[in-house]
């Protein structure tokens, strides 16, 4: 093996500290019971946010309707299991599968114009789904939510217990598998097309990357991952409301990246565990006011830069100390 | 005399615009343009600031589409056909203005380039690089860019000059049978100039090139034969000698251009 494929091949290799921070995150619930519920909120959050970032860090479209096929998962899921049959696999791959679907039909309004429009169009959309599940009450519940979803166990053993512990191993399963396939797909020769679309859309064109095929595609995964973090949700917490339509979900979302970082598998893990965190921490302080201090994190966090956030000894040193790494 | 050319050599042509028309409104950026590349061409297409080389190109690469004319690429029509798949038919271009992958190293750009010449640019499972074949050629375009040395770094902080380089080894790196330079030494500094000049000197024979130069040493010491364009107009062609004492080229590009160009033509355009 050359030295080139050597280097290329070791951005995508896992890292011997990665083994052990998986097998920690899936023994949290066994280690702190009476958390299982937030780790199972994390989870989705954090899944839903990976799908925000294979189109926003990856191929760099911007998105605020990305809620839309959270919802749609959530949705078909919810009713998959409540209409047809309880197992949550099959409807996990239903909510997969429609989301996706959606994805495919919603990826021709994001091939043209500018990051603005594409903001519009995608809020647009989230919006118009929102509707409809508030006006098609006779199959979603309209404004009272779709009540009554029971789940069967799962793999025909597990049952969903009352702490959340086995919702937090199926949450956190997906996720990881989603996470390594999500790894090999962004470090593929298709993964780098995207890369090349997000850095400079004339000359990955030039080069002869069919752009608009491949924005199309991207856009359907990052629909179906999201659909499925959305039929994670319906399915843990047995109940799909509005709520999972709400413009909130795609602004958090976008947050989580931000804090995480895009572009970056991690960021969406790492972002979703600090925003639930702190929602979690200061929530329980001021119930009331608690958005007021994910507000200032955020100025703080943008203006200081992450980078340095996270190293206090950088803090106060002299400007020259800024550029070393 | 273009149109005899095309009809007696239509077997040696590889690349044919026949009769391109552009218009922008009211402006006609290209007028009537015929232009034939032979097969293993050192062909350079001249002419003063404003004189619609660029927009030439962008037909030819299909980034604008013809108000007339047509593209003949080896013996098909490509007029319509989209841009990147003009790629996949060995037509290449580079940029006037440097057009690389900020993010991405050149190491990286070079085996995203290729994997996507390969045909391998739709596989999502396998990791970029896992293929030796990409990787080889990769090390040989770093190589033959003299690239080798920062390949692992972000393109983003490159000097100019490598960046330059990059430029032009993306587009080789798609093995292009045309390829088309936009001004490949435009605003290198005299230190990296050397090396370029080098690089482009050494490119493949059996690729045909067609490159825009306003540096009038590196077309004459390149070309075999030259092409002037003034005000979307073909005004000549012919050998670099031919060129160097036609009368017209020297009053409208090598002189004293714009006030005998406009009286020639009796047109009030400004060149930029």
């Amino acid at each position: 093996m050359n030295a080139a494929q050597n280097t290329l091949l070791n951005s995508g290799r896992w890292k011997r500290w990665e083994y052990p921070l998986w097998a920690l995150a899936l023994a949290v619930p066994l280690l702190l019971p009476s958390h299982a519920l937030i780790v199972n909120e994390i989870a989705i959050v954090a899944l839903f946010a990976l799908a925000l970032d294979l189109i926003l860090g990856y191929t760099g479209i911007v998105s605020l309707g990305h809620a839309a096929f959270f919802g749609m998962g959530a949705y078909s899921a919810a009713l998959f299991a409540k209409l047809v049959m309880p197992d949550p696999l099959l409807g996990l791959l239903v909510g997969i599968t429609t989301a996706g679907v959606l994805g495919a039909l919603c990826s021709a309004t994001i091939l043209r114009g500018t990051d603005l429009t594409r903001l519009m169009v995608t809020l647009g959309v989230g919006l118009i789904l929102m509707e409809l599940a508030n006006k098609l009450d006779w199959l979603t519940g309209g404004a009272d939510g779709l009540q009554g979803v029971v789940m069967g166990p799962l793999l025909g053993r597990f049952e969903f217990d009352l702490y959340g512990q086995t919702a937090a191993w199926y949450s956190m399963t997906v996720l990881l598998v989603v996470f390594a396939v999500a790894r090999r797909f962004v470090n593929s020769p298709f993964g780098s097309t995207l890369k090349a679309i997000r850095d400079n859309r004339l000359r990955a064109m030039a080069i002869g990357i069919p752009v608009n095929s491949r924005l199309a595609v991207v856009y359907t995964v990052a629909a179906a991952v999201a659909g499925a973090a959305g039929a994670l949700l319906a399915q843990t917490t047995g109940f799909a409301s509005l709520d999972v339509f709400e413009f909130h979900r795609s602004a958090d979302v976008m947050l989580i990246l931000v804090i995480g970082g895009v572009g970056w598998l991690y960021g969406g893990v790492a972002g979703a565990i600090v925003f639930k965190l702190m929602q979690d921490a200061i929530s329980s302080i001021t119930p009331e006011y608690w958005t007021f201090w994910i507000g200032l994190f955020l100025v703080v966090l943008v203006s200081v830069g992450r980078e340095r956030l996270i190293r206090p000894w950088t803090w106060f040193g002299r400007g020259a100390k800024r550029g070393q790494p | 005399m273009s149109s005899t050319n095309s009809t007696m050599d239509t077997a040696n042509t590889v690349l044919s615009a026949q009769g391109l028309v552009m218009r922008f409104g009211g402006i006609t950026a290209t007028n009537n343009v015929t232009l034939n590349l032979k097969k293993g061409a050192r062909h350079a297409l001249i002419g003063p600031n404003g004189a619609g080389k660029t927009t030439l190109i962008n037909l030819l690469t299909g980034v604008l589409q013809p108000t007339e004319g047509k593209i003949i690429l080896e013996g098909e029509d490509i007029t319509l056909l989209a841009p990147h798949k003009r790629v996949g038919r060995g037509m290449v271009r580079t940029f006037q203005i440097n057009q690389l992958f900020d993010t991405l190293t050149p190491l990286q750009t070079l085996a995203m380039v290729v994997s996507q010449q390969q045909r391998l640019g739709g596989q999502w499972w396998r990791a970029l690089g896992a293929s030796s074949k990409v990787t080889e050629r990769c090390e040989q375009l770093l190589e033959q860019f003299h690239l080798t040395a920062v390949m692992d770094q972000e393109t983003r902080v490159l000097a100019y000059g490598k960046r330059r380089l990059l430029e032009i080894a993306i587009a080789l790196a798609c093995e292009p049978r045309v390829l088309l330079l936009d001004e490949p030494v435009a605003g290198v500094p005299a230190g990296e100039r050397e090396e370029l000049l080098q690089t482009v000197a050494a490119l493949p024979a059996d690729v045909s090139i067609l490159l825009i130069e306003h540096d009038m040493d590196l077309v004459f010491s390149f070309s075999k034969f030259m092409t002037v364009l003034v005000n979307g107009t073909v005004l000549t062609e012919g050998e670099p000698e031919q060129i160097a004492n036609d009368a017209r080229v020297k009053a409208v590009y090598l002189g004293h251009g714009d006030e005998i160009n406009d009286a020639v033509h009796g047109m009030g355009v400004q060149h930029g």
